[in-house]
């Protein structure tokens, strides 16, 4: 029934780095079955029946945390939404009693957002349910990063690549502030594909290259010649008061993707973007509309396959490893 | 690992035969053709379903509709032996409402895969008829199933630590394989 | 005489710099104090014997950054819990920090500390006062009644002071009472909401960096000041290359200038930070290898001449929380002795030049009576076995906290004795010896 001797024995999925290209290669195989759950009338299996996961988001999100609800739902198991504002953890209880709490109530999985870079590695020390990261400050977000690759290996034969070994990927904007392009900054490197990272030098990490393998650029069209992929992310607008860039205006005009810029990369390049959009301020709305080159609506759809995987693959590990 | 004992219980060419003989009964059953649908289980039951539907195709002179399904979200021992790395890819895209369908696997054994792939087939439709099919049926049942075609009876011992799988070899040929551990 | 009070430290090899020894040799204490060195004979009958063949005797510690986080903070740590980890480590004087709660910027503050260490503490315990009122950064303290009350230095350390106009004032007004201004270096708007060493590692755990710049430019403009007014100025944890080169040049042009590392800043890198670790994390943070080695460096060349080590209790609660929440300081009065013998087995400091820049050379920079071995002063001894190993675990630890970054670390070189005016405060057999009148 199972093949080969393989099991899947890992626990957490904290960082990008915590997995290996095969098993990338196995959730991208599981959420392809997951797309044809999700294609089907009665779109529910009961892997996961009995199995209990907590959502705690402590940042706002919409996407994120609906595409886990309607994964585990998918899936069978049950799912409890916590949503935690900042303001009451201030006056209260510290982030490890709060999640102690919940693990006292025997869920499988947690599925966490935190504004912490490190609380989910923080807590993994001090908890022994199995956390997911659904994405931690400014560190990483590796299920966002498995659906971006999804996305691009659905691409593949459209760009014209057999795999992701010598792809040109151009992830663009706030990178400084990004969870998003460093987890995708691992996973592809891991995959082998050549990341570029295009930004003002206000919003790029210190020592950039060095510590993820990054090309890094500053003139944006020039870092997007012949990439493949154009990755752009979203400008924190609430981040412009730091005076990491002067106005919105000069930002678009000098790193915002309109159709004059795309024509720098390959012909067949796709565009990405994690979500949600601000329109006019890094992508033009023609270029994210353009059915041809963008493939932002099938990220959404992958998201939600992508993380039925996810859980499939760490709910079940998570009982064995207790 | 420890020195198997190994023993064919199946050549590739009685592999065939069997194959051929469970198409010829099934076949003498078969009153209404144009609802007969034939499902493997992946991955064993998948290529002893695809020489079954091959066989009755001559048979009837049409062709049946084959799918396949992957059983792996419908398992009851994700708690036991974990989640499997490699899951296969479930491709039933007739409607099988109303359907007969002929459920085709390479082994019977404890009855759990099969009580899986009925729960997996009922997501995607309500058929009229499931005939299991079977190349082999080894005993052990821990469900009450029972198949309608058996291949080969191979009596094995309670708690016996042997296997009996389906084998692919180069040159696509089948061969069953016993194995004692 | 029927209450004199002999104790005889016998055979150990004696280390003390200021009087360029390194010798086996005998010392005699009486009463306290520090009767004779040499191979003695004639010691009298009832005197007490400490065998110290094989080990290594030197002046007891002086650490000259400490905080104690008493008054206002006890239950991260207290005078007496604080002076238990530096009996322990062989610390014998600190030289405690003005954060407390109420700073330590007046002198009742400073009385109720003397008087509190004169009731709890095992050593010896020299106040520093606020730069500034309230650590404000906005005026300065008394800063003449206060080292009349026993101030040996004035820092607002936990804080820079900012305005570079207080600065100036408070180097040039120091000047009155030959008193060391002790800056904590960091500009603050270059520290921003920085958690962490800014560069590869803190890239990759996406924290917020803190530059070098951050030190650099606040140590280079407080030069300035020093050259300005003649005062003197004392770098507290120095932690870069570019703030030691200038504190180097500064003293080559004969400025009244001076500084310390941390043993923590030569020891470690933002590396060892490892998975968010926030039992290291301080301020400032972990650097560079190439800024960990400029520090090696900097002893080596004898730019710095202190090791102190920002000594900074939390409690388990201040450390239990994200990386970015988590509490800013590391403790190391047990750890100060091995990590800075260390540097001697690594070819960075003399056994002369290590064991001077933990005793001697602080006390000049507080002129404090300690640090020595000199006849006549107080018998504040500290004995080692320099080879000895130890790990590092919260339970071997003698202080109320125990947030320690080298938990799990081996060390080599570990504290037997430790005499405070001739008394014993510990050993290794015993532990914390409250009380005792050898």
């Amino acid at each position: 029934m199972t093949s080969g001797t393989q099991v899947w024995d890992r626990k957490h999925l904290i960082s990008m780095s915590d997995v290996t290209r095969d098993e990338i290669g196995h959730i991208l195989e599981t959420a392809a079955s997951m797309r044809e759950v999700n294609r089907r009338e009665i779109k529910k299996v009961p892997t996961l029946r009995g199995k209990t996961v907590i959502n705690l988001f402590y940042e706002n999100s919409t996407r994120t945390r609906t595409s886990f609800e309607l994964a585990g739902k998918r899936m069978s198991a049950d799912v409890i939404n916590v949503s935690v504002s900042t303001s009451s953890v201030a006056k209260g209880e510290t982030l490890l009693d709060t999640l102690e709490t919940l693990q006292a109530m025997t869920p499988d999985l947690l599925v966490l957002r935190h504004p912490e870079s490190g609380a989910h590695a923080f807590l993994s020390r001090n908890l022994d349910t199995s956390i997911i990261n659904a994405g931690d400050g400014r560190h990483e977000h590796p299920t966002q990063s498995l659906l971006d690759i999804l996305t691009i290996k659905d691409q593949l034969p459209l760009i014209g690549k057999r795999g992701f070994e010598g792809l040109k990927v151009a992830i663009c904007g706030d990178l400084l502030n990004s969870r998003v392009a460093r987890s995708n900054a691992i996973g592809l490197k891991t995959l082998g594909a050549h990341v570029r990272w295009i930004g003002p030098p206000t919003l790029i990490p210190a020592q950039a290259e060095e510590a993820f393998g990054v090309e890094v650029f500053h003139d944006m069209d020039v870092g997007l010649e012949d990439v493949d992929v154009v990755m752009i992310l979203r400008l924190q607008r609430e981040r412009m008061q730091g005076a990491f860039i002067p106005s919105v205006r000069e930002y678009f005009e000098f790193w915002g993707l309109n159709r004059q810029r795309l024509a720098k990369a390959q012909p067949n390049a796709i565009v990405m973007h994690p979500g949600p959009m601000n329109r006019g301020v890094e992508i033009a709305s023609d270029v994210a509309d353009d059915p041809e080159r963008s493939v932002i609506r099938h990220q959404v759809g992958n998201g939600l396959a992508v993380r039925m995987a996810v859980l499939y693959h760490f709910a079940g590990s998570s009982v064995r490893k207790g | 690992m420890p020195n198997q004992r190994e023993e064919t219980l199946l050549t590739p060419q009685q592999t065939i035969e069997t194959i051929d003989d469970m198409a010829k009964r099934i076949h003498a059953d078969i009153t209404r053709p144009e609802k007969r649908v034939v499902v493997g289980i992946r991955r064993g039951g998948a290529m002893v379903a695809e020489m079954v539907q091959q066989r009755l195709n001559t048979l009837l002179g049409i062709e049946l509709p084959i799918g396949y399904l992957d059983i792996t979200f419908y398992r009851d021992d994700l708690d036991t032996v974990g989640p499997n790395p490699v899951v296969g890819a479930t491709d039933l895209t007739m409607n099988i409402d109303d359907q007969r369908i002929i459920l085709v696997d390479d082994v019977l054994f404890s009855g759990r895969t099969i009580r899986a792939a009925l729960n997996a087939l009922f997501d995607y439709g309500r058929p009229e008829i499931v005939d299991l099919m079977v190349l082999v049926d080894r005993g052990g049942r821990q469900l009450p199933i029972q198949p309608d075609y058996v291949g080969k009876v191979v009596k094995t011992e309670e708690n016996s630590r042997e296997s009996i799988k389906l084998v692919k070899s180069g040159d696509e040929k089948l061969t069953v394989v016993r194995r004692f551990l | 005489m029927q209450d004199r009070n002999a104790l005889l430290i016998k055979a150990g090899r004696v280390i003390d710099p200021a009087n360029d020894r390194d010798e086996t040799a005998d010392i005699l204490v009486v009463d306290g104090t520090i009767q004779d060195i040499g191979r003695l004979t004639d010691i009298p009958a009832d005197t007490e014997i400490i065998d110290a063949d094989g080990l290594t005797v030197i002046p007891g510690l002086v650490d000259m950054h400490v905080h104690l986080r008493d008054p206002g903070y006890e239950y991260k740590e207290t005078i007496a819990g604080g002076s238990e980890a530096a009996a322990a480590g062989g610390v014998t004087a600190m030289a405690t920090m003005a954060n407390t709660k109420p700073v330590a910027d007046d002198i009742t503050v400073i009385r109720f500390i003397l008087e509190k260490a004169r009731l709890e503490s095992l050593v010896n315990i020299f106040p520093i006062g606020a730069i500034s009122k309230g650590l404000k950064g906005d005026e300065i303290t008394e800063m003449g009644l206060l080292k009349k009350a026993g101030c040996v230095a004035f820092s607002d350390d936990g804080f820079p002071v900012m305005k570079s106009g207080v600065m100036r004032r408070a180097l040039e007004y120091s000047r009155a009472f030959d008193v060391p201004v002790i800056q904590h270096a960091e500009d603050l708007s270059l520290v921003g909401c920085g958690c962490m060493n800014e560069g590869l590692i803190c890239s990759r755990l996406g924290l917020q960096g803190i530059p070098n710049a951050s030190e650099a430019i606040i140590v280079d403009r407080d030069l300035r000041l020093a050259e300005l007014t003649g005062g003197r100025y004392h770098v507290a944890h120095i932690s870069t290359l570019e703030a030691m080169e200038a504190v180097g040049k500064a003293q080559k042009k004969g400025l009244r200038v001076t500084c310390e590392a941390a043993p923590h800043h030569f020891t470690l890198t933002d590396t060892d930070i490892g998975d968010y670790n926030t039992n290291a994390k301080m301020a400032p943070p972990l650097r560079s290898q190439q800024d960990r080695n400029a520090i090696r460096e900097g002893l080596a060349r004898g730019i710095i001449t202190a090791i102190a080590t920002d000594h900074a209790p939390h409690d388990e609660d201040s450390k239990r929380v994200e990386f970015c929440n988590a509490s800013n300081g590391v403790v190391g009065l047990e750890t100060m002795l091995p990590l800075t013998l260390a540097l001697v087995r690594d070819g960075v400091l003399t056994w002369k030049q290590a064991i001077a820049a933990v005793s001697w050379n602080p006390a000049g920079i507080l002129g404090i009576n300690r640090g020595t071995l000199s006849i006549g002063r107080p018998a504040d001894i500290t004995i080692l076995a320099p080879e000895e190993r130890w790990t590092v675990t919260k339970a071997a630890l003698h202080g109320t906290a125990k947030n320690s970054c080298f938990i799990g670390h081996t060390m080599r070189g570990q504290v037997q004795k430790t005499l405070v005016s001739g008394r014993l405060v510990y050993s290794s057999e015993r532990g914390i010896i409250r009380e005792s009148a050898l």
